[in-house]
């Protein structure tokens, strides 16, 4: 990737990031930590990767993304948000009664949604059901999946796994953000799905396995990806949960909780001078 | 009076036909496509079936997905997995996601016979009445099963049918035409009410009419092929008329046909009534016939139940 679009997206993930942080600041409890893992691999496919069009976002010939980890919304709202799907000021309705942004992805309220997420292990399925799609309709566009650790110890995902290995879906690419931690603790101490390359790849996956912070090592298997004529690919994010939020990262406890404005806003004052 | 067929023939032919005049219509199995009779659909449209393996879950993800693109799926496994198996799937990814996911759920009730209790969908009806604007419907014959089939098919959003595999007896005449959420009436009558849905009902339902009928009481039976949306100006009119319902059903009395046919009677016009059907118990094995008789899926206790509920009149 050039120097300068490498700095334009690493500029673009702090701001995405920053956002998210605010967003959820305001109604004062989320999901933070698995929205700040996710926030590199989002941006490289949103701002570099997809074909989509905010103007149009149910266009048929459209790359899409099933964000399998539906708690993950909120990054994918900023994203939406500042691609144009709808107006910023969406972002400070996160969660209220009525909203059109709810804690978990659904397609019906949200303009570039592509899928209704929200119960782990389905996102895969649905998106082998995209890729086979395609396919029939003789659209040359990906399908991206964006997994979590929970997302993997469900066994539906290993089902959706043998699927698309079985109609060589060269179309779908998969990302893990592994992160290591799940609601109850460090997946080592709660389920532990080492070794996940390996897993993936006796699976029949093309596995690519990156820093999921670093974006130039992001687009370098992306690109792999996207070349691969034979079957689908799954690229292993090594990921912090709550990553560039100060008062969570790196922490267990940040799959769900709380925490004021006031910690929000300094998250973002740090973010800035990082930037 | 055999329809010469098998239901699971005239299922895999009506998605030809349909699939003939539409792409969109696609299949999907977990590896029971010779017991739906899909595999004639695959060598039809091989692109267009989709075997998934003994993964009930993924086949409704993976419907689900299709539908997300545009195309119209029809998964279908044994009712037993289609409802209890895959009940998440079904109502996050395909249900409350608005899809249009036509699941068929096969072999109901009693007629598992063979496989037994584990393979005996006495709930599979109640669990989806409970999925918000879902349309559940169980065709009688091989008629009904292709003009409600077709009638799903192009019905917004999701739905779920029961099917029975195997051959069964002829009600309806051929070219018979059928609306979701409208009650058949097969005989009239006004006495009694008998509503009763599927083959296996509806047979001794008409079998115990008729025997009711050579004894001077006049029963108003009914198919009511689609038990969500059930016909409520049809219930409420078998109350008004006839004043007293018997429901038969191939299913628990739990959350099934007599639960919606007793919701619309007790908040419209509440009459005397009685439910046949599975009293809150999991299924057995033995032969069809072994538990008709086992459960009192028989027109002789159609009978019994038809006269103490008289007595209530």
């Amino acid at each position: 990737m050039e120097a300068d679009l490498l700095e334009d997206l690493k500029r673009k993930a702090n701001h995405i990031r920053r956002q998210t942080i605010l967003a959820i600041g305001r109604l004062g409890v989320g999901h933070i930590g698995g929205c700040m893992s996710i926030v590199e691999i989002l941006v490289l496919l949103y701002y570099r990767h997809m074909h989509i069009d905010p103007k149009n976002p149910k266009m048929p010939d459209r790359d899409r993304l099933v964000l399998s980890k539906g708690h993950g919304g909120p990054t994918l709202y900023s994203i939406l948000a500042d691609r144009g799907f709808f107006p910023e000021t969406w972002l400070d309705t996160l969660n209220v009664g009525g909203t059109s942004l709810p804690s978990h992805c659904d397609m019906n309220r949200t303009p570039g949604i592509d899928m209704t997420t929200g119960s782990l292990g389905q996102g895969l399925s649905a998106a082998v059901g995209m890729a086979l799609a395609n396919r029939l309709d003789g659209i040359d566009r990906k399908v991206y999946a964006l997994l979590g650790d929970g997302d993997n110890n469900e066994g539906q995902t290993w089902e959706a796994a043998m699927t698309a290995v079985q109609y060589s879906l060269s179309n779908l690419i998969a990302f893990t953000d592994y992160n290591k931690m799940q609601i109850d603790g460090n997946i080592a101490d709660i389920m532990n799905t080492e070794d996940l390359c390996e897993k993936w790849r006796s699976f029949g996956w093309r596995v690519f396995r990156v820093d999921g912070h670093d974006l130039q090592q992001l687009d370098e298997a992306v690109a792999g990806a996207r070349s691969e004529k034979s079957r689908p690919s799954m690229i292993i994010c090594d990921t912090v949960k709550g990553k560039g939020a100060f008062f969570c990262e790196g922490q267990v406890g940040s799959h769900n909780m709380a925490f004021d404005l006031e910690t929000a806003r300094e998250a973002v004052r740090r973010l800035k001078e990082a930037d | 009076m055999a329809g010469g067929k098998e239901m699971r023939a005239i299922y895999a032919e009506t998605l030809i036909k349909l699939a003939e005049k539409d792409e969109r219509i696609v299949v999907l199995e977990a590896d029971l496509m010779k017991s739906t009779g899909t595999n004639i659909f695959r060598e039809r449209f091989p692109h267009r079936a989709f075997n998934v393996g003994v993964a009930e879950a993924n086949m409704i993800g993976l419907a689900a997905g299709l539908s997300a693109s545009g195309k119209i799926p029809f998964p279908a496994t044994f009712g037993c997995f289609a409802a209890r198996r895959t009940f998440d799937q079904f109502f996050i990814s395909a249900n409350y996601a608005r899809l249009n996911v036509k699941l068929t759920g096969t072999d109901p009730g009693i007629t598992a016979a063979l496989n037994g209790g584990t393979h005996m969908p006495f709930e599979d009806t109640g669990l989806m009445r409970c999925i918000p604007g879902l349309t559940v419907f169980e065709p009688s014959d091989g008629v009904s099963l292709a003009g409600l089939l077709e009638q799903g098919a192009y019905h917004p959003g999701c739905t779920y049918m029961r099917l029975h595999r195997k051959e069964v007896p002829v009600i309806y005449p051929a070219g018979e035409t059928f609306e979701l959420g409208k009650a058949k009436v097969l005989m009239e009558g006004s006495d009694l009410s008998i509503i009763a849905c599927g083959s296996v009902c509806l047979q001794e339902s008409l079998r115990a009419a008729d025997t009711l009928r050579k004894e001077g009481i006049t029963v108003r039976l009914l198919d009511m092929h689609t038990v969500k949306p059930a016909d409520r100006e049809a219930v409420i009119a078998c109350a008004a008329d006839t004043g007293a319902i018997l429901t038969v059903e191939n299913h628990q009395v739990i959350g099934g046909l007599g639960s919606a046919v007793a919701e619309i009677l007790v908040e419209n016009r509440p009459v005397p009534m009685k439910r046949v059907g599975i009293r809150d118990e999991f299924g057995e094995v033995g032969t069809q016939e072994y538990l008709a008789e086992r459960f009192g899926l028989t027109a002789e206790n159609i009978l019994r139940q038809a006269r103490e509920l008289l007595k209530k009149k």
